[in-house]
């Protein structure tokens, strides 16, 4: 935990680097807004009213944050173990097959409470077992977790579209058939003035998800073996924490997190598992975590700001084309990663000529 | 007929690869991580393509696409060596970046979100599958010769001396006076200039650009770069075993005897059960990612 | 023979942050001597050194070599002037051969390519001419660590260096590697080169050196010719008042209880060798501090390791009364009375970027935690008042461990595992890199304990510490305890031969 008395430079410390990077990215923006012939000023503001000035736009941004924040904090917890989770695209599609694989297995006759539970229960098991594998490999015979992630979320993917195609498919489609049970209700039940948008009630359940993460990291004892882990692993090892232990863990409970993403697009939004529906969202988790440098709720921030830009080209496509917002995303990747170093060696400079 | 026809074929599918992981070598050996090798490879085709469009020469296509690499690859260097950025996330960005900036000037160039017009590749029309204009494509010579270059580059000159120095124990590189940051700038832009050709190539054996065309080679070329223990002659063989399996799997996809899905996998399977060591351990070099 | 010193520093300071390293620091070499730099540790010897390799640039004062201002110049211009360093941390390429590593930087080319058949030619060359012999074409990787300083010097006698500097070349020597580089030294000198030594150990000094610079706290005390002048000479200088080297026996007896650690033929693996422990026996008893002296590297941080639960160990038997630790994993034998201040507190000691409260609990946090989580309050509440008993500063304990001054991390260590319920001390060089009045606060803090009737086994580098605060004195050499004995029947000149290898006795 941060200390009071240096509160304000830690807070200077993670914030500046975002901010500067938001800078590039607006001029990185600009250029290309102007290389299609379109004014910068009208084209911001498209994306800002489409996006937080509607309740539809805000709606579908809450949609996308929902599932960013999922696998941003699956990259997040990770790292505060000291491991580098390349791996949430895959833990996120299995996430997903296996909640629609429980909301196909059970009657149509079931509560709800009680087939989202088990849905949602089989999406965090199915994201943890993903994440299991490169967690058991690195505490067991040391295999470095990025290779693992990475190549795992092929041989993942490759699998599940397999076993769409040759077993569970919609004729015609890449997709499973509907869900009988576990279906979660739309915001726009409840505000109808989100009518259309995807927001569904799997961003409740994830908020708690934050909440709990949020706790667990900070206040229990499990949290403080894990980042100890994370820092200095002789030292944890010395306290009597069992690192490899940690690791494995991590990893399961990182899996899980970006599994529960699953249910976003599974259970809240479409009914049913579709090949390549994580699209993406869990490379962008890597992007999440970094903006939102590890904290459960920088974490909420990037994911709303990530999926701002997202949804944002959407609303501008018809002026500019929607992938400039793929290039932005790249792009303040790229400035917050190389900023952060840079800031802290001018921050801590600074400190020392006092 | 029939041996040569695989063989050829193999080979096709091993050229990006080849350029590729030469790409992945060159960077990792000098302790720069490599996961960009296919934003690198996407980089090199568009360029390929808009320069073989607007000159209408493979040439001057695959010139371009050199100069995309090295830009791209000096924008991986000056991120991870000059602003020490975590070079993990400097990777996945590039990558998205590419993805983004390509599909953003496929549309401002030629209004499409999916594929750029014919152009003019090496070889003439419907290169394909004849033998002929198969010879006559310079890359597919270009890259067979890459893995020995580089073997040789790294194994017997001076510069290779010093990027496996620098890549292992970069302070005592340092301290004899070798310019480590200087050596690194080098192998990252190589590590872009090779890549790229792999999408290059790609791009005029198709004579088009379709979006994320790459589909994930720069992948399975870094899969061969850790499965060959980063020695340029070994991946250069991993890569022609992975461009094996792939022909063996188009072959056998008429007979439906395994599912396609399942050769894909190989390369993975095969680099996971590599890096935990399970039969003979692959070490990375001890500087890998490390800034300073 | 000119009369021009071959490297003369004045009035050189240096500064890191507000730690003053350098201030006043001199030193004048003749050529074709070999001239000792010594000093107690953290008096600027490596500072001084780094000044005049390039590696620093000095804040203020000058540098001449052979006659030359060379101040603030650079390593790559030191190398072209003939400056030579050989690190106490290696600087070799472990992937790379012994030719390949000499070279490298410098290396021959022909036809615009590496020439490896004339690298390894002219290392064996430089091999035969300077009387270090080396494996040129092995990798580094597999060389012992006395062959690999011999890369190290090869590769600045191959840069053409006439002026060496070696910072601390024995630390990590066996006895016979330590003669074998004596030689060495004194064949290059007689063959023209300057050779620098820096060290701390006195017999060094008076074994090879012709003259000595004494240093103490980041200044230049003292010069004197090797010649004539002695150890407690050397000593008085290095810490500024008189010294009994060896001490007088002590008089007092102590009560000392049972045993309360008991070690049986333990072996243990080390990193680079198989049997870093090899065959240990010993009992320590309740009321005693039970010191163990040695060179760094002779085992005895695996041995600690081993009673810690850290490392896994190859034979024998570890007890803490009648309790076998071997079978507890690190916080079972806590648990089970053992308290541990670790070597390395920057490693294994401290969360650096933790508070100064979440660090005192490092190892204990079960015993702040309820359900799972964490009592802040239980936890403020110790931190207040281990902050208050053992006056950490600054006090305010949500700081980050990393802001402390080296003394003041190291009393967090103390303050946290003297608040254990111990019986059995662990204490790895526990002052090392600590201000002088932390040093006396730790050393009172030892002996209460043993006076509180725990028993505290002691590991340093520092053989005056050991004689100081031990009750018994062991000595290790080679992962084997050479000989144990009371602390009235020790001196340094008693445990020197012990300590080199020249002798031992059965333990």
């Amino acid at each position: 935990m941060s200390s009071r008395a240096s509160w304000r430079e830690t807070f200077a410390e993670e914030a500046i680097a975002p901010l500067v990077a938001l800078g590039i990215a607006l001029v990185v923006g600009d250029l290309l807004i102007l290389a299609y012939g379109q004014a910068p000023g009208d084209v911001w503001r498209t994306l800002v009213e489409g996006t937080w000035g509607n309740a539809y736009g805000f709606g579908q941004v809450l949609y996308k944050a929902t599932t960013l924040t999922c696998t941003g904090l699956a990259v997040a917890l990770s790292l505060r173990a000291g491991l580098f989770n390349i791996g949430a695209e895959g833990q996120l599609a299995m996430g997903g097959l296996a909640a629609a694989l429980v909301g196909l297995a059970l009657p149509a006759s079931t509560p709800l409470a009680i087939a989202a539970a088990l849905a949602t229960f089989a999406a965090l098991v199915g994201g943890g077992a993903v994440g299991a594998v490169p967690g058991w490999l690195k505490s067991r015979f040391g295999a470095h977790e990025v290779i693992v992630t990475i190549m795992l979320n092929f041989i993942v993917l490759a699998l599940l579209n397999w076993f769409v195609s040759a077993r569970l498919h919609v004729p015609e489609t890449l997709h499973t058939p509907s869900i009988r049970a576990g279906a979660l209700p739309r915001i726009a039940e409840w505000f109808s003035a989100f009518h259309g948008s995807a927001a569904n009630a799997s961003l409740f359940l994830v908020a708690v998800a934050v909440a709990v993460v949020s706790w667990a990291l900070f206040r229990t004892r499990a949290g403080y073996e894990l980042r100890a882990v994370g820092l200095q692993p002789d030292a944890a090892e010395y306290a009597g924490v069992k690192v490899g232990r940690v690791w494995t863990r991590a990893m399961i409970v990182g899996g899980a997190l970006a599994g529960l993403g699953g249910i976003n697009f599974v259970l809240g939004y479409k009914g049913y598992y579709e090949d390549g529906f994580s699209g993406g969202a869990g490379f962008l988790g890597i992007a999440v975590a970094l903006v939102g440098r590890n904290h459960p709720v920088g974490v909420v921030l990037a994911a709303l700001f990530f999926a701002t830009l997202s949804q944002g080209g959407l609303a501008i496509n018809a002026t500019v084309p929607k992938q400039m917002v793929e290039v932005l995303q790249g792009v303040v990747i790229l400035a917050v990663a190389a900023s952060v170093p840079e800031v802290r060696r001018i921050l801590r400079q600074s400190v020392r000529g006092r | 007929m029939g041996t040569l026809l695989f063989l050829g074929q193999t080979l096709r599918i091993a050229i990006p690869y080849l350029f590729a992981a030469a790409g992945g070598a060159i960077a990792e050996r000098a302790g720069i991580v490599s996961l960009t090798l296919e934003g690198f490879m996407l980089g090199g085709a568009f360029g390929a393509v808009i320069g073989s469009f607007y000159t209408e020469s493979a040439w001057m296509g695959m010139l371009c696409g050199a100069l995309v690499g090295l830009l791209l690859g000096a924008v991986h260097a000056v991120a991870s060596i000059r602003y020490r950025a975590d070079q993990i996330v400097v990777g996945v960005a590039l990558n998205l970046f590419v993805v983004g900036a390509t599909r953003f000037f496929l549309q401002l160039a030629f209004d499409s979100s999916s594929n750029s017009p014919r152009v003019a590749g090496f070889g003439g029309e419907g290169a394909s599958g004849n033998a002929g204009a198969f010879l006559a494509n310079p890359l597919i010579w270009l890259g067979i010769a890459v893995i020995p270059a580089l073997a040789w580059l790294v194994g017997r000159t001076t510069f290779g001396l010093r990027v496996r120095a620098v890549g292992e124990h970069p302070v005592a590189a340092q301290s004899v006076g070798v310019p480590v940051t200087r050596v690194r700038y080098a192998a990252v832009l190589l590590s872009g200039l090779f890549a790229s050709l792999g999408g290059v190539y790609l791009a005029l054996d198709q004579h088009q650009f379709t979006d994320s065309m790459t589909a994930g080679r720069g992948f399975i070329a870094l899969a061969a770069v850790i499965f060959g223990r980063w020695d340029p002659k070994r991946a250069g063989i991993a890569c022609l075993l992975f461009a094996a399996a792939e022909t063996l799997q188009i072959r056998l996809q008429a007979a439906q005897l395994i599912p396609s899905q399942f050769v894909a996998m190989i390369p993975y399977l095969l680099t996971i059960v590599a890096v935990a060591g399970v039969v003979g351990r692959s070490t990375p070099p001890a500087a890998l990612g490390k800034a300073e | 023979m000119s009369t021009m010193p071959a490297v003369r520093i004045t009035a050189v300071e240096k500064r890191f942050g507000a730690v003053r390293a350098n201030q006043g620091a001199a030193l004048e070499v003749m050529p074709g001597e070999i001239h000792a730099l010594v000093g107690e540790n953290g008096a600027g010897k490596s500072t001084l050194m780094k000044i005049l390799s390039g590696m620093l640039r000095p804040d203020a004062g000058t540098i001449e070599v052979g006659g030359r201002d060379v101040t603030g110049w650079s390593t790559a211009q030191a190398i072209a002037a003939g400056v030579g360093m050989v690190h106490q941390h290696f600087m070799l390429v472990p992937t790379l051969t012994v030719a390949e590593n000499v070279v490298l930087g410098r290396e021959p080319v022909s036809v615009g390519t590496f020439d490896g058949a004339r690298a390894r030619l002219e290392v064996e060359e430089l091999s035969a001419q300077s009387g270090l012999v080396v494996p040129a074409d092995r990798l580094v990787a597999d060389l012992s660590v006395g062959e690999a300083q011999r890369v190290e010097i090869l590769k600045t006698l191959y840069r053409g260096a006439r002026i060496l500097l070696l910072d601390e070349p024995t630390a990590v020597l066996s006895p016979p590697e330590v003669a074998e580089l004596w030689k060495v030294l004194r064949r290059l000198r007689d063959g023209g080169a300057t050779i620098i030594l820096i060290t701390h150990k006195l017999d060094e000094v008076m074994a090879v050196t012709d003259r000595i610079t004494v240093m103490r706290q980041g200044a230049t005390v003292e010069r004197m010719a090797t010649r004539s002048t002695t150890p407690e000479g050397i000593a008085k200088a290095m810490v500024g008042r008189d010294i009994a080297l060896g001490g007088g026996p002590r008089t007092e007896t102590r009560a000392v209880g049972a045993p309360a650690l008991i070690v049986r033929d333990l072996a243990v693996a080390g990193a680079r060798v198989a049997r870093a422990v090899d065959g240990i026996s010993f009992e320590l008893r309740a009321g005693e501090i039970l010191g163990i002296a040695g060179v760094e590297g002779n085992g005895q941080t695996e041995l600690l390791d081993a009673i810690a639960g850290l490392r896994r160990t190859s034979s024998g038997s570890i007890r803490i009364g009648d309790r076998d630790l071997l079978a507890l994993d690190v916080r079972g034998r806590g648990l089970a009375g053992l308290s541990h201040i670790p070597e390395d507190r920057h490693k294994r000691g401290l969360i650096l970027d933790y508070s100064i409260a979440d660090n005192l609990i490092l190892g204990q946090q079960h015993a702040f935690t309820r359900n799972g989580v964490l009592d802040r309050a239980a936890i403020d509440a110790h931190a207040a008042d281990r902050i208050a008993a053992f006056d950490i500063r600054p006090t305010d304990a949500t700081l980050p461990a990393r802001a402390l001054s080296g003394g003041n991390q190291q009393k967090i260590v103390i303050a946290r595992e003297m608040a254990r319920d111990f019986s059995v001390l662990l204490a790895a060089q526990p002052t090392r890199g600590v201000d002088v009045g932390a040093i006396e606060f730790i050393h009172a803090q030892l002996r209460a304990a043993r006076d509180a009737g725990k028993a505290v086994l002691l590991v340093s580098a520092e053989l005056r510490e050991v004689l100081e605060l031990s009750d018994r004195v062991a000595v290790m050499y080679g992962g084997r305890i050479v000989t144990i004995r009371e602390r009235h029947a020790c001196s340094e000149e008693i445990l020197g031969p012990f300590m080199t290898g020249a002798a031992r006795e059965a333990a």
